[in-house]
């Protein structure tokens, strides 16, 4: 594989910004941090998920639980795989019955991720209802799913890449597009 | 790493990695049991069939349980209730089950090696549930992973094993998991039943329960099985209990924090005293949770998409 051109799309000051907003968008949408949840995806969605915790204990003084899911035993595409995926964790400490579950993750892009982490929310009990938040929109949809809270929508063509870089300290987040590289997320 | 196996035939070719990512491939297991619905749909569509020519609930039972949880069909196969009573050779069963498509077999069987001739002339995957005195490398994966959460590490920790050494494929699977994760292992029972040759695993042999025993970290108590007595193995039931079984006085020798392991089934009060089975220190239960863990982790990682699958 050839490495293309990397592309910071967003830096940290940016990311921040962009969390911020959609933090108050999901207080204005929910009136409130009331019955509220958060559940990031594994892994890229766990980082982002705790930012928008503490934002919200910022502003509303109120902590929301927070627990993380790792889709692979809800993949689709388990036996086209090479190979058996890595397992990660899943950690969800608390009932999600009757709450106003919030999905966090990095980059929307087929859908199939979402539709998976939906199937493994229903395993855990009967919200009542599941929102999605997402940093990054890149099209390329291939299941009727859209998020409630969009961070920054980013046209892409397939073969590039979106990476949101959240392994370092916050200082060092950033959002990059890559062209050329194996695709990375779905 | 990437998971290449086809077959999970034995450990004695394991390396530590491996066993660490199926021990870490459990872990995430562990969590989907302790949901209201424990079941997740990762090995839809695939068939996972026991194929059992000897008598066993509780393997075959975790196996099943493991196959369900993540949504395979479960075929269970026991040669009391086949055509092998009619006189079907081992491969011809086996051929006609492949026949049917299944994706995993899972065998047991009394000769040693059964499951590595299979692999040879089948194109699923074959996991070993016990052959002959060789190997159970299921159950050698899950004292592994049983030990390490009880005691968050392997290496220099002191592990009594006591009983039948010598007919024990627990035994042989559990020299390579502990003993290549940097376990001491002790090996102790009556001299017919301990061959001193097992030395050469790099494990101590000793005839002396309290030597075994003393400083240990974790004591594993062998089945002992009845029918040895007959053979002349040892002279009476009585006499094995008393050098051989672990009760109180024993046990008190071992660490503070020891743990007691057993494959089951357990014969109370001959190798394991009722007070020590049903104890704080007993870990007997968790080796039966962990089992069921390891045995998905197994399933999911040779479910996948090799081109031996259907």
């Amino acid at each position: 594989m050839k490495k293309g051109i990397r592309k910071v799309i967003l830096d940290a000051k940016g990311m921040e910004r962009v969390l911020s907003r959609l933090t108050h968008e999901i207080l204005e949408k929910n009136k409130g941090a009331e019955d509220l949840v958060l559940v990031g995806i594994m892994s890229g969605g766990v980082p982002l998920s705790r930012f928008i915790q503490e934002k919200i204990r910022t502003i509303e003084g109120l902590e929301v639980p927070a627990g993380y899911v790792d889709i692979t035993l809800y993949r689709d595409d388990l036996s086209r795989a090479g190979y058996q995926p890595r397992l990660k964790r899943t950690e969800i400490p608390f009932s999600i019955d009757e709450k106003k579950v919030v999905l966090v993750d990095d980059v929307l892009f087929t859908g199939r991720t979402i539709r998976a982490a939906l199937d493994a929310l229903i395993d855990f009990g009967r919200p009542r209802n599941i929102q999605l938040a997402v940093l990054m929109d890149r099209g390329h949809r291939e299941l009727p799913i859209r998020a409630d809270y969009v961070g920054r929508n980013v046209p892409t063509s397939r073969s590039e890449t979106v990476e949101v870089a959240v392994q370092g300290g916050r200082e060092d987040w950033k959002v990059l597009l890559n062209e050329s590289t194996p695709a990375k997320g779905e | 790493m990437d998971w290449k196996r086809r077959h999970v035939l034995g450990l004695a070719d394991f390396r530590p990695e491996e066993m660490e990512f199926v021990v870490d491939t459990a872990r995430s297991m562990e969590e989907v049991l302790t949901r209201d619905i424990k079941k997740v749909p990762a090995l839809r569509g695939k068939t996972v069939v026991n194929l059992f020519f000897e008598a066993s609930t509780r393997t075959r039972t975790s196996f099943e349980i493991a196959g369900k949880r993540l949504s395979a069909d479960v075929v269970n196969f026991s040669s009391a209730t086949s055509s092998v009573t009619k006189g079907e050779t081992l491969l011809d069963t086996a051929k006609n089950i492949e026949a049917m498509k299944p994706n995993i077999l899972i065998l047991r069987h009394p000769a040693s090696g059964a499951p590595h001739f299979l692999s040879r002339f089948v194109t699923c995957s074959i996991i070993n549930a016990g052959d002959g005195a060789n190997e159970h490398p299921s159950q050698g994966l899950l004292d592994l992973y049983t030990i390490l959460k009880a005691k968050g590490k392997i290496e220099g920790l002191k592990i009594a094993i006591v009983g039948d050494i010598l007919h024990s494929r627990v035994v042989r699977s559990d020299l390579h998991s502990l003993g290549r994760m940097g376990g001491k292992l002790w090996l102790c029972g009556p001299p017919t039943l301990v061959p001193r040759e097992m030395e050469r695993t790099g494990a101590r042999v000793t005839y002396d329960i309290r030597e075994a025993v003393k400083d240990a970290d974790v004591v594993m108590m062998l089945r002992i099985q009845l029918e040895r007595q007959k053979t002349a193995y040892f002279p009476s039931l009585r006499e094995y209990s008393r050098m051989f079984g672990l009760n109180r006085s024993v046990f008190s020798l071992a660490k503070d924090d020891a743990v007691i392991l057993h494959p089951g089934p357990v014969n109370r009060g001959i190798e394991l005293s009722d007070e020590l089975a049903d104890s704080a220190s007993s870990r007997i239960l968790n080796q039966v949770e962990s089992g069921v863990a390891i045995r998905m982790a197994l399933l999911y990682l040779l479910a996948g998409g090799h081109d031996a699958s259907h």
